[in-house]
């Protein structure tokens, strides 16, 4: 059973995780849109091995917390550390070599390239060669393409993907696109994977499987894992902490049990009991 | 015999415009921008070699280099400092600004170069050689631009799909966003891409200077709209699409030009251009765009 620990400062983190270097924090993080405050005063502390979950009711931020931890969009408040790094500076790009890699809600693969493809693009920053060995075909070149090409069919198989490595991408079936978007996250090779709602579209079976591929993918590649999820079965019995977002802000904290009982949560979701005169 | 002539005299001007729709067709699927400005680097690399020629009396080959190497460099500028700070701007925006850039060139030609026509040495004597009893007549000029331009065309492909620099490329054409994400350097990309295209203008700026010897500081303008024709007629965005495109339309107008009217050669090639995209929308070799929801 996992046990959640809290600070001095009163964030959670999970009891194995305490004594490391959490892989995200974020303090005061905010965004405004003209006038909207989306994001507001949004504090979170994820350690190196945790499964967590940003559940909350639509439009409640979620997706624009994963847009401001990626820099896709420029935090109007709030700091963010990943691995202990400030952001604050840091472009998307910057954030992905930092660690940080992510799924979409709606599937955005290269569509019109290649499975394998796909996961090398995403490789493109652990392929050491100019483009000008590229042009003339230099040994460095060869040498390079292939063990990039040998570890992108390697991650594939740990996915049972290696034998559609050259189909295109865009006429895989729905739950290999996801299973795809999610390789081609982790081929960047991040300490932090955030996954927005990875088993939208699945059914019950799917979903099943992917509860074990996310599992997986922790324990193999010792990452840290944030997911956005509406399927509340999928995120109980896997998130090992949870935190509930609503208008923006965090309205509740803790393990699966305490947000299930908590009727801040409860009142989020299913709105206020009506009162009787 | 004829007829066969013109058609490979039509395919040799058709592989200048391929050439030149090359550098439309990728700055287009990766930046999502036409680069009206492509024509005028072609005008500026066609100076760039006169002089070096001419003036410095450099060799052939040194001119050669210096001219794609300078051409490249300005594709880059012209990128950085005119391009880029418009990422996010309308499209319409960074229209009207490659308008602008295209006229300053042109003018910076004018007031740097003057305005009367140069004569562009002579690189290759006209060599001319007969095939079936001296009844079909190739000039050299003809099928060097030929190879030349199928030689580029094979090469771009490889490097599009073999290369990770080819990968990020197709990666920022599809979604930019979801390529940033994965760790790709977007702007890099995109001024690659204006780096290659810029080097591929000043190839035909010197493939034309050999055909036609003499040009003014507005050389760039006609073949720069009819190569973005041939991109748009072959499927803007399409590698293939810019080969296909460029070689239909040259070959159209050298046959329209020698059995119809050359006044009206222009007007017929348009018209081909027109009947095309009514027929087929998104050109030849492109593919319709599903919005997706």
């Amino acid at each position: 059973m996992t046990k959640l620990v809290q600070y001095p400062s009163g964030a959670y983190v999970l009891e194995r995780d305490i004594y490391s270097t959490p892989v995200l924090e974020t303090y005061h993080l905010g965004i405004d849109f003209g006038g909207l405050s989306a994001v507001n005063n949004f504090n979170i502390i994820v350690g190196p091995t945790e499964i967590s979950g940003l559940i909350g009711p639509n439009g409640a931020g979620k997706t624009t917390v994963f847009n401001l931890l990626t820099k896709v969009y420029q935090p109007s408040k709030g700091t963010i550390l990943v691995n202990g790094h400030d952001t604050s500076k840091m472009t998307t790009v910057d954030v992905n070599k930092a660690g940080v890699a992510r799924t979409f809600q709606n599937i955005r693969l290269f569509e019109k390239m290649s499975v394998v493809d796909n996961v090398k693009v995403a490789m493109n920053n652990s392929m050491h060669y100019n483009p000008l060995s590229a042009i003339f075909r230099t040994p460095k070149y060869y040498r390079e393409e292939k063990r990039i090409h040998q570890e992108a069919l390697e991650l594939l198989d740990i996915f049972n993907m290696s034998d559609l490595a050259e189909t295109e991408a865009g006429s895989l079936p729905y739950g290999a696109q996801r299973r795809l978007e999610i390789v081609r996250a982790l081929a960047t090779k991040p300490s932090l994977l955030l996954l927005d709602e990875p088993a939208a579209g699945m059914n019950p079976n799917e979903t099943k499987e992917l509860m074990e591929t996310i599992r997986n993918i922790r324990d193999k590649f010792n990452i840290a894992i944030i997911l956005i999820e509406h399927d509340m079965s999928l995120v109980m019995n896997i998130c090992e902490g949870i935190a509930v977002l609503n208008y923006g802000r965090i309205i509740a904290k803790g393990t699966p049990k305490d947000i299930q009982n908590n009727p801040v949560v409860i009142e989020a979701y299913l709105g206020k009991p009506e009162q009787e005169d | 015999m004829a007829f066969l002539s013109y058609l490979i005299s039509g395919m040799g001007l058709g592989s200048v415009y391929a050439i030149i729709a090359l550098g439309y067709t990728m700055v287009y699927g990766i930046a999502k921008m036409l680069n009206f400005a492509h024509g005028d680097v072609i005008m500026i690399g066609a100076y760039t070699a006169f002089y070096c020629l001419t003036v410095f009396k450099l060799s052939t080959f040194a001119s050669i280099v210096i001219t794609v190497v300078l051409c490249t460099v300005l594709g880059i500028l012209i990128e950085r400092l005119a391009y880029r700070p418009l990422r996010k701007a309308s499209s319409l925006a960074v229209l009207i600004t490659a308008i602008g850039v295209s006229y300053f060139l042109q003018n910076l030609a004018q007031i740097l170069f003057g305005t009367d026509p140069k004569v562009f040495p002579e690189l290759m004597r006209n060599s001319t050689f007969a095939l079936f009893d001296e009844q079909l007549t190739l000039s050299f000029k003809t099928l060097l631009t030929i190879i030349v331009c199928i030689l580029i065309m094979i090469f771009l492909i490889v490097f599009v799909n073999k290369t990770k620099t080819g990968k990020a490329m197709r990666a920022c054409s599809q979604d930019k966003e979801a390529a940033q994400l994965m760790g790709i350097n977007v702007d890099n990309t995109i001024s690659i891409t204006f780096a290659i295209g810029s080097g591929l203008a000043a190839i035909a700026a010197i493939l034309l200077c050999i055909t036609y010897s003499t040009f003014t500081p507005t050389l760039g303008s006609m073949p720069g709209i009819k190569a973005f024709t041939a991109a748009v007629f072959g499927g803007i965005g399409s590698i293939p699409g810019a080969f296909i495109g460029g070689l239909l339309l040259g070959i159209i107008e050298t046959l329209t030009k020698a059995y119809l009217s050359t006044q009206l050669s222009d007007a017929i090639v348009f018209m081909v251009l027109i009947i095309v995209l009514l027929i087929k929308p998104s050109g030849l070799l492109g593919k319709r765009i599903h919005e997706k929801v």
